[in-house]
């Protein structure tokens, strides 16, 4: 294990030290919002020790990036495959395009979260966030999952408004007590069942085994399946000059 | 209903003293317009399915057909022209929104045709390219802004990854989807033989075409499709589209039936599953997201490749290109609304932007005066129609442009304006492997290169005229240029003299 220390040297020089260090596992230190960390990156283990900024695992290749801590906007955007783990929330647009790999948030996750996510062959992208969601989620969701345990929102909607809006593949799983109400016509509800039960469980497992809890004890409640409906999706149409 | 019926716009007229009945017109015609009448034993038409893309009258041996407008009318009126009673027909009948393909077709004032060019004479001699050097080869990047020594005084290279284009002219962006493979192979051959670069449009680089990385510029789009780490290393450069000319403000939808194995393979979706570009990128909404997503890239390929935007020409877009300048991008690419694209709402393509022409005169003007022209370098497309429009548009400011009608034209396209359908009689905008073929692309690469070459040549013998022997003398030379039966206010936006001033 290397170990960087971050504190207040810029992102820029931060990140070229860090693609610089030829062992597989690194430790960054007193990460005060330093932007792009394991941006790119493949076959390493990078654990983050403070808040890391923006773009945290963008185009992330591979790589595993845990933190300890918050992170901020535009966690693991674009990435192809790899797991990002934080232990804290993240702030708005994670995941967004994401094709692959997993990202797991123990706390919340704020606006536009798993945006415009895609599944492709053996890729398959995951988010998992424990606590709640903020708007947007899943909007325009072409594919993979996105669970929401809702751990601490004693059995609310844990996701907010416009929650897959234009979705047309994938599928949100939100643990909740009743059938969310109000969400966009592109979405169809449905209580989980047990296959949708057995798709999650792996990761509501991997969940309790990075962040503690008990798995058993959370998929034995209420979780409700959003997916695309086919009727409502992008068909419009168009009448051609010819 | 009869009154959606809409008598075809264009008529097949055969000679039936030439047709031989070879059936040649019936089977290169994807549309289905022409089929024998075995009866009568000749060939016959339905002609509501023309789109007048010439392929049969090309084809035809013995010069047999062609293809005129209709002098069917409407009654006359020059506001409710047929073309708006008909839109108003065919949307009542089918509650659609007006789809068409390639550029905006209306005749807006065209703002190349009213500027002239200067030559020398008597006093400032003019240069003959055929015997003397005359430089075309251009560069695109930021340029440093002071030259830095290190204490013993040796130069500290400080130059930014740069471009380096032997003509100032690239091919720009059209997806894998949007046009066929053998258009994009032949797009990247000639690229490569020409020193330019070729770009990927945003629907992924096919795995085939990694060994023209050196020359091909790849997009990140608001889709993401076949956006990865491979692929961003490949390119020479990288794009982020914010927005085109022909429909800005709006994003994509390649429909699922559209995305078959190869086109899966490329956009990295599964099969069958439509492929939407959102209006924006869900992640910017300021230039500070901008610049976040410029530096993304920067960091993911280790600030060895130039980061390009590209923006629509619209009303406000000097500020825009001031913000984007400020970015962090290094060139700044703006398409005009007279670009092209596989399939827009009409009304978006037809009246929403500004033309190029005045688009790049406020961009480099508004840069200049901010002191940042020399952070970006400038492209714009949309629409480069010859070297008169290239040499012009350099004049004005651009530092190179982008052509894609002009190169599809090249390989064959007629500008039927059918892209849409998929059934392109050319093998250019269509996935039909049968349709693909007829564009060979050692051909359609010869035609590319042809096309830039002869402009080069036109571009220097205009340079050549005017006693300039490099680009560089002549980018943002506005002097060189006078306006034609523009009024002032055009001028000053033009930042051009009127011819006889």
């Amino acid at each position: 294990m290397t170990t960087v220390q971050a504190g207040l040297t810029y992102y820029k020089q931060v990140n070229e030290q860090v693609r610089g260090i030829t062992d597989n596992e690194i430790a960054i230190e007193n990460v005060v919002g330093q932007r792009y960390l394991g941006c790119g990156s493949s076959g390493k283990t990078i654990i983050i020790h403070g808040t890391p900024g923006n773009g945290l695992g963008q185009y992330l290749n591979g790589s595993t990036v845990e933190v300890f801590g918050n992170a901020q906007e535009a966690v693991g955007d674009t990435m192809n495959s790899g797991d990002i783990i934080i232990h804290g929330n993240v702030g708005d647009a994670c995941g967004y395009g994401m094709r692959g790999g997993r990202i797991f948030i123990q706390g919340d996750c704020g606006y536009r979260g798993g945006i415009h996510m895609k599944a492709y062959q053996d890729h398959f992208p995951v988010v998992v966030i424990g606590g709640r969601a903020g708007s947007f989620l899943g909007e325009y969701q072409a594919g993979g999952l996105i669970l929401v345990l809702g751990i601490g929102q004693d059995g609310a909607y844990p996701a907010s408004n416009f929650c897959g809006t234009g979705m047309h593949g994938g599928k949100i799983v939100l643990r909740c007590d009743k059938a969310p109400a109000g969400l966009p016509r592109q979405v169809l509800v449905s209580a989980a069942g047990e296959e949708d039960l057995a798709h999650i469980t792996p990761y509501v497992e991997d969940y309790c085994r990075f962040f503690g809890g008990d798995a058993k004890a959370l998929l034995a409640q209420q979780f409700y399946v959003l997916s695309p409906n086919p009727e409502a999706g992008y068909h419009q149409l168009y009448t051609y000059e010819s | 209903m009869a009154i959606d019926f809409l008598y075809p716009q264009y008529e097949v007229v055969r000679n039936y003293d030439r047709c031989i009945c070879c059936r040649a017109c019936e089977r290169q015609c994807a549309n289905e317009v022409h089929f024998y009448d075995p009866e009568f034993q000749k060939m016959d038409v339905d002609e509501s399915k023309c789109v007048a893309c010439h392929r049969c009258v090309s084809l035809c041996p013995t010069r047999a057909l062609k293809i005129v407008k209709t002098n069917h009318t409407f009654k006359e009126n020059a506001n409710w022209t047929g073309k708006a009673i008909s839109e108003v027909y065919r949307q009542a009948g089918s509650g659609g929104v007006l789809l068409s393909s390639m550029g905006n077709p209306e005749p807006y004032p065209i703002y190349w045709d009213k500027i002239l060019i200067n030559a020398s004479q008597v006093t400032n001699p003019s240069i003959d390219p055929l015997r003397e050097p005359m430089e075309t080869r251009t560069f695109l990047g930021k340029k440093p802004g002071k030259i830095e020594r290190d204490k013993d005084g040796r130069l500290v290279p400080n130059l930014t990854p740069q471009l380096a284009l032997n003509v100032p002219v690239m091919f720009s962006a059209m997806s894998y989807g949007s046009i066929s493979y053998n258009a994009h192979e032949s797009l990247a051959r000639a690229a490569c033989a020409l020193g330019t670069y070729y770009n990927t449009g945003e629907g992924g680089l096919h795995q085939d075409f990694y060994k023209y990385g050196p020359h091909t510029i790849v997009q990140v789009a608001s889709g993401r499709f076949g956006v990865h780490k491979d692929y961003l290393e490949t390119g020479a450069a990288i794009e982020i589209k914010m927005g085109q000319g022909a429909k800005p403000g709006i994003g994509g939808h390649l429909p699922g039936h559209k995305v078959g194995p190869d086109i899966s393979r490329t956009r990295m979706i599964p099969e069958g599953t439509d492929a939407i570009s959102p209006a924006p990128h869900h992640d910017i909404y300021s230039i500070e997201d901008l610049r976040q997503l410029v530096f993304s890239l920067k960091e993911a390929t280790e600030y060895k490749k130039p980061v390009m935007v590209k923006i629509a020409a619209v009303h406000n877009v000097a500020a825009i290109a001031s913000g984007v300048a400020r970015s962090g991008a290094d060139i700044i690419c703006i398409d005009g609304y007279r670009g092209g694209t596989g399939a827009a709402p009409t009304r978006i393509r037809d009246n929403v932007g500004i033309p190029i022409e005045l688009a790049l005169a406020a961009v480099d003007q508004r840069l200049r005066d901010e002191g940042i022209r020399d952070q970006v370098s400038v492209v714009v497309g949309g629409s480069i129609r010859n070297s008169a429009d290239l040499l012009k548009a350099i004049a004005l400011g651009a530092d190179a442009c982008y052509i894609a009608t002009a190169a599809l034209l090249a390989l064959g396209c007629h500008l039927c304006r059918s892209c849409q359908t998929g059934k392109c009689n050319w093998g250019i905008a269509t996935q039909r492997p049968e349709l693909v073929k007829r564009l060979n692309p050692d051909i359609g690469s010869q035609r590319l290169i042809n096309l830039v070459t002869a402009w080069d040549h036109e571009l220097k013998e205009m340079m050549g005229g005017m006693g300039i022997n490099s680009i560089e003398a002549l980018r943002g030379n506005r002097l060189m240029l006078r306006g034609i039966g523009l009024n002032d206010r055009e001028l000053a936006i033009l930042g051009i003299k009127h011819a006889g001033e």
